[in-house]
């Protein structure tokens, strides 16, 4: 297939979780201003905002700029506005290769936006959410499980996991509060599994440990790396007996097994560092990914002077 | 608005209208009408909203000064009989015919010059022509392979021809999907009418890109080359690519190799054989043309100089769309085809002939002038409703330059009801049937693309200026069998049942 339709696909589905996740993690953020009255607004959106990789952010840091930031403003490159314009952009230019119902619904997704801004926070993010939930359902549907499939799951799950890994962060970094779990677990869809699954405790460790370790939870860091890790095998039709050839496999791999093979309490003991870490290897598989697949003009200049 | 509304004000129109002749609705038209007298104004309009609604969502769109615009479709069908397009079938077959051999003599031979048919001044000062590809001899002697020849019908309903599209011709995608969008908004009528389907273009294509593969490749590789997202028939790319089940690419995908194209897959680099190129020839290949243009390929006119790949439509057929050329066209009939031009042109003086320039500086303010090298009615002064200072500033430009322009005759568009804000409308349209050449034989898509010019009394018909379209139906005869269904459409094929579901659901007893 293309590099650049793969290109493409790889990064709609990064954009498509993006905005979904970021309509989460702003879910949970907002429900912990309004229900914890000991969280502290101007730090708690700060730490945000770092946690979103948002450095050089002048103004004040309080709800209205966050939303603004992270939200609303199709100008911020991290508002979940300007994310959905992205994914647009990207759609439409694999658009022969997508099926007509996934461009349809990611084309009036995006000409949803306008009115999506002027609602309501907690509107917008039900909206995002049943949208990206349409087109991610509308893909399972009707996309072949070829290569390109297989770009966009790895480009979902890369994602997922630097966002779950995001959400992680600020929950750690409200502290001692319960509600943070909570509404984290709430906000990832995995409140109801996780009492089930822990028989009603809730404990801030268990709730961690299933963010982070559960196998069977598709939301969690480990499930999200292992279908990314599946993906980028099944796109290396080459295969190899031993070690890896793919430098993505090798980055995605190391940092699923140093989570899951881990002492839980030595993760939660440095959980933000964890996270930043497990963030940079996301970095690192995406650009080992783009070096390998999509970005071939520097191998091609390379074997060009070779043959000359 | 009642009922009697929608077609009020709709009487015998000054020139040829399509649906109405001296003594009412024509036989043509009979159904259409009466569906739309049965229907409440209100479900017309809402109808109208629902067709505009889906091409939005679909994202059916062309593009205007960079900016994304749903392409108007009216509601109301422009329908043609079976005997007239005939003639518009025949007609343009023999004008591509006739266009395939000037091209190969313009760029071979040149026996046309030497007999002086068209003087040899005339083409090679055309702005499209290109010496640089004089000697590359097309795979399958096809350099049009798929034209869009602009027809209007005259004040007597006679076809004429306006124009020839010999170099990228867009619009074919719009043809599908009007029918496509009709089919569902218009049901009943539809039914009502024996229509020849269109959706067997992009196989006819495929298959005539195929035919014009390199000799000696016999499962050739086709791409659809295009400019990128940002170009105005972008969405038309992204159609044919998809229905013809190829790769869309752009100039940065595609590279040059030793006189070979390779496209860069996620596999490395793979063989290309037939590109469909829908950039213009300046941006082709840098190293031959535009040097500043980074949306085509270097090494592509290279490539197709050694006969390692076919760039279709050919480069250089620009010079049969001139304008100028134009005006040779029923010469160039009689000349290789020895026959009399079945479609005639619109009258036309050249400026570039001193008599018949003098005559058009007599009569500008009743002229049309157009420059022989533009498009999408680019440039165009249309006599009766210019100003003095326009036709002032008109006169200098046709003295500086005599052979860039052409005139003709002011000519009365035919009309076709239309849904306008007031009502159902008589309003001005166009047609450009599209003729997909494989080497064996042209092949003519039954109707075409119908513009329609929405303001009112507006004899421009373009997309770019506020144009919209219709679906154009081409009906069959009584007796004549209708094509296998659209390729495009799922076939009903099967006629087996679903077996009943027979476990209870739960809490059932």
């Amino acid at each position: 297939m293309l590099s650049r339709i793969a290109e493409s696909l790889f990064w709609i589905g990064r954009y498509l979780e993006r905005a979904d996740d970021t309509a989460r993690l702003l879910d949970v953020q907002m429900q912990m201003l309004v229900e914890d009255p000991a969280t502290d607004e101007v730090t708690s959106c700060q730490q945000l905002f770092a946690v979103m990789g948002i450095e050089d952010f002048e103004g004040v840091p309080n709800r209205w700029s966050m939303l603004d930031l992270l939200a609303y403003d199709q100008k911020s490159p991290s508002a979940i506005a300007s994310v959905i314009g992205s994914m647009r952009e990207a759609a439409r230019s694999a658009r022969e290769t997508l099926s007509t119902d996934v461009w349809s619904a990611i084309n009036t997704t995006w000409q949803g936006v306008p009115a999506a801004t002027s609602m309501r926070p907690v509107e917008m993010f039900n909206w995002v959410r049943r949208r990206t939930a349409m087109i991610s359902g509308t893909a399972d549907d009707s996309m072949p499980r070829d290569q390109g499939w297989y770009f966009y799951v790895l480009g979902r799950s890369i994602e997922r996991t630097d966002m779950t890994a995001r959400l992680l962060s600020t929950a750690a970094s409200a502290g001692a509060s319960g509600i943070a779990w909570q509404n984290t677990l709430r906000a990832c869809g995995g409140y109801e599994s996780f009492l089930r699954t822990y028989r009603g405790i809730e404990r801030d460790t268990a709730a961690a440990e299933y963010l982070l370790l559960d196998r069977w939870f598709p939301r969690s860091i480990v499930s999200s790396l292992s279908e990314a890790e599946r993906a980028l095998t099944r796109l290396d039709v080459a295969g190899r007996r031993a070690g890896f050839s793919d430098e993505g496999l090798r980055l995605l791999g190391r940092a699923r097994t140093e989570i899951e093979y881990r002492p839980l309490n030595e993760i939660l003991e440095t959980m933000p560092f964890e996270m930043e870490r497990l963030q940079r290897a996301c970095a690192a598989a995406s650009d080992a990914i783009t070096a390998r697949y999509f970005a071939q003009e520097d191998w091609h200049s390379w074997t060009g002077r070779v043959s000359l | 608005m009642t009922e009697a509304q929608l077609f009020e004000g709709y009487g015998p129109v000054a020139g040829y209208d399509e649906m109405y002749g001296e003594s009412g609705v024509r036989d043509l038209y009979t159904a259409v009408h009466a569906a739309f007298g049965k229907m409440p104004p209100e479900e017309v309009r809402q109808r109208a909203d629902g067709l505009a609604s889906s091409y939005l969502e679909q994202g059916i769109t062309f593009g205007v000064a960079g900016e994304e615009r749903p392409f108007p479709l009216d509601i109301v069908p422009r329908i043609i009989e079976a005997d007239a397009w005939d003639e518009v079938e025949a007609g343009v077959k023999q004008r591509v015919k006739a266009l395939e051999a000037f091209l190969a003599d313009a760029y071979g031979a040149g026996e046309l010059f030497r007999d002086g048919v068209v003087p040899r001044e005339t083409v090679v000062t055309s702005s499209h022509y290109h010496r640089v590809v004089a000697g590359i001899d097309p795979a399958n002697g096809v350099r049009i392979h798929v034209s869009g020849i602009d027809l209007i019908r005259d004040g007597n309903g006679d076809f004429r021809v306006l124009e020839d599209n010999a170099r990228v011709p867009s619009g074919v995608s719009y043809v599908m999907t009007n029918r496509r969008a009709m089919s569902s908004g218009l049901p009943e009528v539809f039914a009502d009418h024996r229509i020849r389907p269109v959706a067997r273009y992009s196989r006819q294509l495929l298959s005539a890109l195929r035919a014009a593969a390199p000799a000696g490749v016999s499962d050739p590789t086709v791409v659809v080359l295009t400019p990128g997202v940002y170009n105005s028939a972008y969405f038309e790319h992204t159609l044919l690519a998809r229905t013809m089940g190829v790769e869309l690419v752009e100039g940065r995908d595609l590279v040059c190799h030793g006189g070979r194209v390779m496209m860069r897959t996620t596999d490395g680099l793979a063989p290309v054989h037939v590109i469909y190129r829908r950039i213009d020839d300046d941006f082709l290949d840098p190293l031959s043309f535009r040097a500043d243009s980074a949306l085509g390929v270097p090494g592509l006119i290279n490539a197709a100089r050694a006969g390692n790949v076919t760039i279709a439509n050919a480069v250089g057929n620009g010079v049969a769309d001139d304008k100028l050329l134009y005006t040779y066209v029923p010469d160039l009939i009689r000349y290789y085809l020895h026959e009399e031009p079945i479609l005639r042109n619109v009258d036309t003086w050249r400026c570039g002939d001193a008599e018949q320039r003098e005559e058009v500086l007599d009569r500008l303010d009743e002229l049309v002038l157009k420059p022989v090298d533009g498009s999408g009615g680019k440039g165009i002064v249309i006599g009766p409703s210019a100003t003095g200072e326009e036709l002032d500033e008109l006169r200098a430009k046709v003295i500086a330059a005599p052979r860039d322009w052409i005139a003709q005759p002011v000519i009365s568009l035919s009309t076709v009801p239309t849904l306008v804000e007031d009502g159902i409308r008589p309003r001005h349209v166009d047609l450009r049937p599209f003729a997909v050449n494989d080497g064996d034989d042209v092949w003519v898509l039954p109707g075409g693309l119908t513009r329609v010019a929405l303001p009112e009394g507006e004899l421009i018909v373009n997309s770019s200026r506020g144009g919209g379209s219709k679906d154009t139906w081409v009906l069959a005869r009584p007796t004549e069998p209708i094509e296998e269904p659209d390729d495009d459409l799922d076939p009903v094929t099967s006629t087996q049942t679903m077996a009943p579901i027979t476990a209870p659901l739960r809490g059932e007893a």
